[in-house]
């Protein structure tokens, strides 16, 4: 990912910072600047989420794409938060057969990826037990 | 609108097509089409080219044009247009194409579909298809489209019950077929101890419930029907081709494992065709991933959810079944050029209703259906044909 399109988001990818329609209550994570419910009634505000949530499903990456070949195996799950929205992300464990459907996790930072040696490196949230 | 009708089909050989350029199989696809319609290149008004990306694959944009001049119709300066919605851009294609000829705009339109898969190595065709997710929120992760998938499949094996040997009998049922059908990338039937003993790619989902990376174009030709016996005995009338969306990300959906865009494609294709499920006598539905064969019959409103894995391991989608699915091998054994696959299914319902396809013949077949999505469900094309 290119230094200008990461650095836009950076403040959201490093502190779960979304947004939420003030119209009509709804979280958004990844943020958005158009809610879909209200569209042009809608009133988006930033939002950090508490970070704290339960697993609804997930998967074991076991092949990846070159730059996370050598993270592989590796958790990944659609995450529902407590504040109702969903996203994806890696979760992290010493045992990939410890996740399971409804676990609760939180919110971590860390390194998600690097451009080769001299690249930018990805960080972002990824998920723990709770 | 105008009622259209399918005259000419035309595939290339599905596979690791290493000796074989993405226009070259292309233009072969195209020209089998015009020799089937029993026309000449001059006849063709207008282009559309259905390819996922080729500035990934090939590092090659422009591909409208590129195929135009390629197929000797550049000098005649038809339009010629590119559609992209990923796995999708097939049906696009075929969708256009139609509602080209339907509204009065032209009466003679090529559909054709391609990807050139094999000129990257295996780690840059995963990101390139993990491209059909949301790059920034998705795919940055490192998710893959086998984990979404395998997502999906995970949150319907816990909801449902399906089991895994169920679920592995998809892959049994379409190499099955494959194996009857000329072009298909994999002409070897298999066992479900095959698939549940292949490696795992991402839990729960195992190399056999996966498609493949492929080579290969389609081509279909359509006219108005009130023209279509001047090129062929046996036209096939569209009898509607209709597309959906929903959100890009899988984790934004009302329904992990449900596809709201083919019940919305499927729903609207049934009423503007006016018929029934039961009429339907086959569908080639996308079996990217196994479990996207047992959502599709359950989304297109053939079954009730939770029932098709039962039902496939009863046989009721094999060939000699009740509602016989993915008879091409689907594109886990015939192959999944991206791009192509949306025409792909077209020309494989078309055989079939001509009474054309062989060792995997449907007896009597009169009215089919395909089904093409791109991503994990945001884009979904269905089309409903019928023997004239």
């Amino acid at each position: 990912m290119s230094v200008p399109r990461f650095w836009r988001k950076q403040t959201n990818r490093y502190n779960l910072i979304g947004t939420k329609c003030e119209t009509c209550g709804t979280y958004y994570f990844p943020p958005r600047s158009l809610c879909p419910k209200c569209r042009r009634e809608g009133k988006i505000v930033d939002y950090k989420f508490k970070g704290t949530g339960k697993i609804v499903t997930f998967s074991v990456v076991r092949t990846a794409s070159d730059k996370f070949d050598l993270q592989t195996p590796f958790v990944v799950a659609i995450i529902e938060l407590d504040e109702g929205t969903r996203l994806t992300a890696p979760v992290i464990c010493s045992d990939i057969n410890e996740v399971y459907i409804g676990m609760r996790v939180k919110s971590t930072f860390r390194k998600i990826s690097a451009d080769g040696d001299s690249g930018i490196i990805v960080y972002g949230t990824k998920f723990i037990r709770e | 609108m105008r009622d259209v009708a399918v005259v000419g089909v035309g595939l290339t050989k599905f596979g690791e097509r290493w000796g074989d350029s993405f226009r070259e199989m292309c233009v072969e696809a195209g020209v089998k089409a015009i020799d089937d319609a029993g026309m000449d290149g001059d006849d063709i008004q207008e282009m559309f080219v259905g390819n996922m990306s080729g500035g990934r694959f090939v590092l090659q944009e422009h591909i409208g044009a590129l195929i135009a001049d390629y197929s000797g119709l550049a000098t005649n300066h038809i339009p010629a247009t590119r559609t992209e919605a990923a796995c999708a851009s097939g049906g696009l294609a075929f969708r256009q194409a139609v509602n080209c000829i339907a509204s009065g705009a032209q009466d003679i339109v090529i559909a054709a579909g391609v990807e050139k898969m094999t000129d990257v190595s295996g780690g840059e065709t995963t990101d390139a298809l993990a491209g059909a997710a949301d790059r920034e929120w998705e795919g940055m992760y490192g998710v893959t489209f086998p984990s979404l998938y395998a997502m999906m499949a995970r949150d319907y094996m816990n909801r449902y019950g399906m089991t895994r040997e169920e679920l592995a009998q998809v892959a049994v049922k379409n190499h099955y077929n494959g194996a009857r059908n000329p072009i298909a990338q994999y002409q070897k039937e298999i066992t479900i101890d095959t698939v549940l003993n292949s490696t795992l790619v991402a839990d729960p989902l195992r190399l056999m419930d996966c498609s493949p990376v492929t080579d290969g174009a389609a081509a279909v030709i359509l006219c108005s029907l009130d023209r279509a016996k001047e090129f062929t005995d046996c036209p096939v009338k569209v009898l509607a081709s209709t597309q959906a969306s929903d959100t890009i990300s899988l984790h934004d959906r009302r329904d992990i494992s449900t596809l709201d865009a083919t019940v919305a494609a499927a729903n609207r294709a049934f009423d503007i065709a006016k018929i029934e499920r039961k009429d339907v006598d086959l569908v080639e539905v996308h079996d990217c991933f196994t479990i996207a064969e047992i959502c599709a019959i359950e989304d297109m409103g053939f079954c009730k959810k939770g029932e098709a894995g039962k039902l496939t391991a009863e046989g009721y989608t094999a060939l000699d079944g009740k509602l016989p699915v993915n008879t091409s091998g689907g594109l886990k054994a015939c192959g999944h050029p991206v791009g192509a696959t949306g025409i792909k299914q077209v020309c494989e319902v078309v055989t079939q209703l001509r009474g054309e396809a062989g060792k995997r013949q449907v007896d009597g077949a009169e009215i089919g259906m395909t089904h093409n999505v791109g991503g994990t469900g945001a884009t979904v094309v269905t089309s409903i044909f019928r023997r004239v």
